[in-house]
């Protein structure tokens, strides 16, 4: 299931990420000017900082209320809030009412909870975004985030976007829904484990012969392009919303 | 010998992630195994529909528990089944080491049932004297191997046919090299005919008590059920207290959940409803039936409202065989008897989190063993759970389990507070995003943390601006 799609509204705020905030603003950048581009206002609070998941899925519950709690005063306008990251958005979307049970902050915890969109959902579904290709042929391939698929019901949104661009042919990953064995701490904390998924996840994007992996998720990216550039590989990985507006952009 | 330990886990998942032949049989046999469970539930609608129900049922019974056992005992003992309780491993051992010396038994059949693994009862067995032979084919190789079940549906999943066939030439006189699945198994199945026969006693698992009839069910697909519960001329079956469902009518929405999950089938081979001993008159069935209803910490898991959940479980395997940590490692590295997601959560709680202190960390959180559970279990939300009793520092749910804290570290903690109190506080966000922006790029790979980064990835690289800084640049409204 993915969100219930609502009326295009007249403007939206933005939750970076920590994650895109310090390594991938850009992300964060062509996702604004995507959803700026199609007529809707884009604010951004600039108190927020991280959704409170890292520590949440390490046992430091209260420290992820803490965390949380910080954000919670800064959407408070009944309009969607957009995130370029189905992880984080299923922090809020679906953790949120469970962190906050119990809590004085429990109605303003689902309230947000429940205005939380993934950017390729919210491109697709609610702003019906039409998609004019200005870019060079190319062969790409696409990983969806486990936390997109199954907390934020984000499968096939991120490849319509990607199928309507007209000089790129998009071609299916081996396994597709499987892990690429980021899970946040995880990678630190079995290295091991995470460091074999991470190669089978890379082997089968070179098998596709794609020139670029594009990800929902900058923490999928992180672990798979950094262990591609470990290996040389020539694919390069990018953001979906820094993929679509580079190549959908006019260049000024 | 005991094959179960907890410890040194990261030790194991080393030696198995070396093992390329490991690794690809259980590569091939997962892609497999989930291949043929897709098949089964094309139909999203009917899927959500029946494992709803399938939900519902386990939790009626679970709501009602204490009173649905006394049930089962009641109509059990009015069919001529013999109910015994055991608090622990220990007393159960000891319930079936008398029933079998009752009997003066010599050897026991066995039919698939992870109680009796978690029971360790082949080698308390013998211990006394008494010998325990797996009449499940997987059971049988991997009993002959010396080895555990690495998975709770098909113990042997871990051995391509190469490796069975050795086992057989070098463990079963004359018997000549085969790699035919099929002449194996007929291997296997002369040599355990014989031993049907001449056994003095069958022990088998149960896959859902009846509480309304009395009916012990077990779902199997070789016969080897069929044989070990009716041939010799007493049964032993032991389960789980978990196992218990209200009615009859439970059964099928169960049933079929459990076989289209574990190995794609609509419906097993073999489908065994035990009600009774041998009644006047009759031509086949045991003397004697007996049930072993084992707590082992059951009952300390059922107490919490939040652990009561991992009781729901069938053992239908779907979350191993969907799990990419699990296909990577197998199931012997778990080191605990049941491996995988299940075994993630409910080994810890059985055995205590001191005992199994990496199996909570040991996953993604990727949740494709919540996507498929037929009962709908939420795996993801208790490893969090059991992560949080972990570090210790926060507990919730109300008990706490035991060996709680078994990975605090203050150094860990201390480094959670620093970053609570960055990314609480705007202001101190804005610092150190800034300076991180700025000097990130400087920390060394020693440093903590990107050490194991970096075994197998670049440094990730800080970029120069913030996207903080970068949206107050493009003049976007902060409100
Ligand atoms: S936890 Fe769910 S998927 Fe795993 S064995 Fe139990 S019932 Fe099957």
């Amino acid at each position: 299931m993915s969100r219930t799609p609502i009326e295009k509204p007249k403007s939206v705020y933005f939750f970076g990420t920590c994650l895109v905030d310090l390594f991938y603003p850009e992300a964060g950048v062509a996702g604004i000017e995507l959803i700026k581009r199609e007529g809707v206002e884009v604010i951004f609070p600039q108190a927020q900082s991280c959704c409170g998941q890292p520590a949440f899925n390490s046992g430091q519950r209260d420290k992820a209320r803490d965390v949380a709690r910080a954000q919670l005063d800064l959407f408070t306008k009944d309009i969607p809030v957009v995130l370029p990251s189905g992880s984080c958005a299923g922090m809020m979307f679906k953790h949120y009412p469970e962190l906050f049970e119990g809590d004085v902050d429990y109605n303003k915890a689902c309230a947000l909870a429940n205005r939380v969109y993934e950017l390729s959902d919210f491109l697709l579904n609610v702003l019906k975004i039409k998609l004019t290709d200005k870019g060079e042929p190319m062969r790409v391939t696409w990983h969806g985030s486990c936390h997109s698929q199954r907390e934020m019901g984000v499968r096939s949104q991120p490849k319509d976007l990607i199928n309507q661009l007209e000089n790129v042919e998009l071609v299916e990953l081996k396994r597709e829904t499987e892990c690429c064995g980021f899970g946040g701490t995880f990678a630190v904390r079995q290295p091991e484990i995470s460091a074999a998924m991470v190669s089978d996840k890379a082997d089968d994007v070179e098998a596709t012969q794609a020139q670029k992996l594009v990800s929902g998720d900058c923490g999928c990216m992180m672990n798979i392009t950094g262990h591609l550039d470990y290996r040389k590989s020539d694919v390069q990985g990018l953001h979906l919303a820094e993929f679509l507006w580079e190549r959908t952009n006019d260049p000024r | 010998m005991t094959l179960v330990n907890g410890k040194d886990f990261k030790g194991r998942v080393h030696k198995a992630l070396k093992d390329e032949e490991l690794r690809a049989n259980f590569r091939r046999a997962m892609d497999g195994l989930m291949g043929k469970r897709a098949m089964q539930f094309t139909d999203g609608d009917e899927w959500t529909r029946l494992r709803n129900l399938g939900e519902s049922i386990k939790k009626r019974a679970l709501s009602k528990l204490p009173e649905l056992l006394e049930r089962l005992e009641e109509n059990c003992t009015k069919n001529g089944i013999k109910v015994h309780w055991a608090r622990t491993v220990d007393e159960a051992n000891s319930i079936i080491l008398e029933i079998l010396k009752s009997h003066d038994v010599k050897t026991v059949v066995k039919g698939k049932s992870m109680v009796s693994e978690e029971m360790e009862l082949n080698h308390f067995l013998g211990d006394h004297g008494i010998r325990a032979l797996e009449a499940d084919l997987g059971e049988y190789i991997v009993q002959m191997a010396g080895q555990m079940p690495s998975h709770i549906v098909m113990p042997a999943i871990h051995m391509n046919k190469g490796q069975i066939a050795k086992l057989f030439q070098d463990n079963l006189p004359d018997t000549p090299y085969s790699e035919d699945a099929a002449e194996l198994t007929a291997i296997a199945r002369k040599e355990l005919r014989r031993e049907f026969m001449e056994a003095g006693a069958g022990l088998s698992g149960v896959n859902f008590a009846v509480a309304e009839t009395g009916t012990l069910c077990l779902v199997e697909n070789e016969g080897n059920g069929r044989m070990v519960t009716t041939v010799p001329p007493v049964h032993i079956a032991v389960t789980g207290i978990e196992k218990v469902v209200e009615n009859l009518s439970d059964v099928p929405a169960l049933l079929s959940l459990l076989t289209r999950s574990a190995t794609g089938q609509p419906i097993t081979t073999y489908f065994n409803m035990i009600s009774s001993p041998r009644k006047e008159g009759e031509k086949d069935g045991p003397k004697e039936v007996h049930l072993v209803l084992l707590d082992n910490g059951r009952s300390k898991v059922y107490r919490d409202t939040e652990t009561r959940d991992t009781l729901q479980c069938i053992r239908c395997g779907a979350c191993m065989n969907h799990c990419p940590v699990y296909t990577r490692i197998g199931g012997h590295a778990y080191g605990g008897v049941y491996p995988g997601p299940i075994g993630k959560i409910l080994t810890p709680q059985l055995e205590g989190l001191d005992e199994y202190p990496e199996h909570a960390s040991a996953s993604t959180l990727c949740n494709a063993c919540v996507e498929v559970c037929p009962v709908k279990i939420p795996i993801a939300k208790m490893l969090v759970r059991l992560r949080d009793e972990n570090s210790g520092n926060c507990p919730h749910g109300e008990h706490p389990l035991k060996g709680r804290g078994a990975k605090s570290s203050t150094i860990e903690n201390a480094g959670w507070s620093g970053w609570a109190a960055m990314n609480a506080s705007p202001a101190t966000y804005k610092v150190a995003t800034t300076a991180m922006s700025r000097i990130g790029n400087l920390l060394p790979q020693s440093a903590p943390m990107l050490k194991e980064w970096t075994s197998v990835r670049v440094k990730p690289k800080f970029a120069k601006k913030t996207l903080h800084q970068m949206a107050k640049e493009m003049g976007l409204k902060d409100e």
